[in-house]
């Protein structure tokens, strides 16, 4: 048809301003952290990759090895973001399960009740963590009632009674509720996919209920919950405010935070930024997973 | 997305066969009935308490203290509507999702007809790249868009226009899912009976094509706007002062420090403009899709957001 180059036409318009403010703008990002600072420390980017200056990268990498100087802040994110998606696993599974098979006559309602958080400012849902968890505030007088700060305290994981003062296990907990609800979502509509009668014909050939959910529901959900996991530790990467937020302590600072200093900060924009170009490098293999079943689905739902 | 006839099924199924009562996969297993609902509830509570604070009568922020609507609207300067800090920050909020939402959705509708229609050479990675904002750490985008404007285009710099700009940029990919999600619902079948009928291509996209995908466009705007204002790191990376300070940014900027529920109404404000659009674009959706084959509308609106952390 004639009219075939129309459509690249239409598309136009939003390819040059993603081009601009999203490629140019990540251009923007290896520019600067390959180039150089004048005298004032304000970065001098160099456009032109025969100019590039690795020197900030060097840094930027050596810092992060062993021995280096952000080194104890990157073990940390990972530790912190591996806990966070161990408990966001463990929570939104059973909620995912529950509103995709078993909430009946609810099922309308549950699934509003776990959109709304989405929606609900991330934060605002932090703010109001930081009155619940004031030390007069509700949350820390339930948990003393319930003796839930002691049991931390003797596992070793609170430090005193203050969940806001500098506590890691806060942190990955606000980093838990924060996105638990962004697991639970594709996870319940990959649940929802699964033919119900390939379920019925598990349990008409014998399968007792714990099987069948092992060997038959578990291993269909699978690609749910693994894009579901990628989902919710992509932005936990880049997350800064929630450990402002929750502690503000640089003992609990995480790779965010690090790269969100030396960019707000001080006169370190170069060496941020070339921190984001190796945060950036780490992450693109997870969020090219994470586009890939996307776009399968979306092929599915072409189908 | 058909629960009603499995719910059947496993009622039929009680009833036929009591002694399956036990090991009845399709009986509901009461532990998880349990944690679904103290999740619900862990999920939902806090952020009722800090609405509820936000009418408190004294100036407590940790604890329910009477009833009063002086935070919101009293005449002191502590109050949303007294204050002139908070008060900028609610209305430069607005302005910026008001301004997001006019740019943003046009250019995703057009972009969403394209790609997916257009087939061939620069297609697939532009297909990529017009999703890769969705899986982007919003810190990542935001010291892009930070250097891009002190650096390359220092002539617009820092304030409204890189803080508009930046929001366009990571809700158009909203926009293009949502549209390319109802251009697959509705086929290419009307389209072409026009075309065949004579129409012109323009007259296809005009008269036929957008008047389809009315319920989409509704459904994006609204979605741009609580996109936007739900926004803080873009917004924070991207201002220039105290006069670009959005609601987010107050909140985050006060939230250990100022301890006044001045603060719980702001939020409370923007939590209601959010809920507005969001129901608002609930009912447009519904109402323009009526009679249609329905999946549920809620779970549809459900499936488009794929971002994190706003």
């Amino acid at each position: 048809m004639a009219n075939r180059r129309i459509w690249g036409f239409f598309a136009a318009p939003g390819m040059v301003w993603l081009g601009l403010f999203f490629v140019v703008a990540f251009y923007a990002v290896i520019s600067v952290g390959l180039g150089n600072i004048n005298t004032l420390y304000q970065p001098i980017p160099h456009w032109n990759p025969l100019d590039w200056n690795v020197g900030y990268l060097i840094q930027a990498i050596e810092s992060v090895i062993p021995g280096g100087q952000n080194w104890p802040v990157v073990v940390r994110t990972v530790i912190y973001i591996t806990a966070a998606i161990i408990g966001a696993l463990l929570i939104g599974y059973p909620v995912a399960y529950y509103a995709s098979r078993h909430a009946g006559r609810w099922r309308g309602l549950v699934v509003v009740l776990l959109i709304l958080p989405f929606w609900i400012s991330y934060i605002m849902r932090m703010f109001a963590w930081t009155n619940l968890l004031a030390p007069d505030g509700y949350g820390s007088k339930f948990l003393s009632a319930l003796s839930i700060d002691s049991l931390f305290s003797s596992l070793g994981l609170l430090d005193g009674t203050d969940w806001l003062g500098g506590q890691g296990i806060t942190v990955v907990i606000a980093l838990i509720y924060g996105y638990v609800p962004f697991f639970i979502l594709p996870l319940f509509a990959s649940l929802d996919r699964i033919d119900q009668r390939v379920i019925e014909a598990a349990r008409d050939l014998g399968a007792p209920p714990p099987s069948s959910f092992w060997r038959v529901i578990l291993p269909m959900s699978k690609p749910g919950i693994l894009a579901g996991l990628v989902l919710v530790a992509l932005p936990m990467a880049g997350d800064y405010y929630t450990q402002t937020l929750m502690s503000g302590s640089p003992s609990t600072s995480m790779i965010g935070n690090t790269i969100n200093d030396y960019i707000q900060g001080g006169p370190d924009k170069s060496l941020g930024a070339a921190m984001t170009i190796l945060l950036s490098v780490v992450l693109l293999f997870f969020m090219l997973y994470y586009l890939r079943t996307l776009r399968r689905e979306q092929g599915e739902v072409a189908a | 997305m058909s629960s009603a006839p499995t719910e059947q099924a496993a009622t039929t199924q009680q009833a036929k066969s009591p002694r399956f009562s036990l090991g009845n996969p399709w009986s509901k297993p009461r532990w998880l009935t349990g944690i679904t609902w103290v999740y619900i509830l862990w999920s939902l509570l806090p952020v009722l308490l800090a609405i509820r604070v936000a009418f408190n009568e004294g100036r407590s922020r940790t604890a329910i203290d009477g009833w009063s609507l002086k935070w919101f609207f009293g005449d002191n300067s502590f109050s949303v509507f007294g204050d002139p800090a908070l008060q900028d920050a609610l209305t430069h909020s607005l302005l910026l999702a008001g301004l997001a939402m006019l740019i943003a959705t046009p250019l995703g509708i057009m972009l969403a007809i394209g790609l997916q229609r257009w087939r061939g050479r620069g297609s697939g990675p532009a297909n990529v790249v017009a999703l890769l904002p969705l899986v982007t750490p919003e810190l990542v985008f935001a010291v892009g868009l930070f250097l891009l404007f002190t650096t390359l285009l220092s002539t617009i710099g820092l304030g409204t226009t890189a803080q508009v700009i930046g929001h366009v940029t990571f809700s158009m990919s909203f926009v293009v899912v949502i549209v390319r999600g109802r251009l697959v619902t509705v086929g290419p079948d009307v389209e072409e009976a026009a075309a065949d009928l004579g129409a012109p291509p323009l007259a296809v996209i005009w008269r036929v094509l957008l008047p389809l995908l009315a319920p989409a466009i509704a459904a994006s705007v609204l979605i741009v706007f609580a996109l936007s204002i739900d926004d803080f790191v873009v917004s924070q990376y991207l201002a220039s002062g105290a006069d670009t300070a959005t609601v987010p940014m107050r909140i985050y900027a006060q939230a250990r420090a100022a301890p006044l529920p001045s603060l719980n109404a702001l939020a409370t404000l923007m939590l209601l403009f959010t809920l507005l659009a969001l129901v608002l674009a609930y009912v447009v959706f519904r109402f323009m899709t009526r009679g249609e084959k329905r999946g549920s509308a809620i779970e549809q609106i459900a499936s488009i957001d794929s971002g994190g952390g706003r």
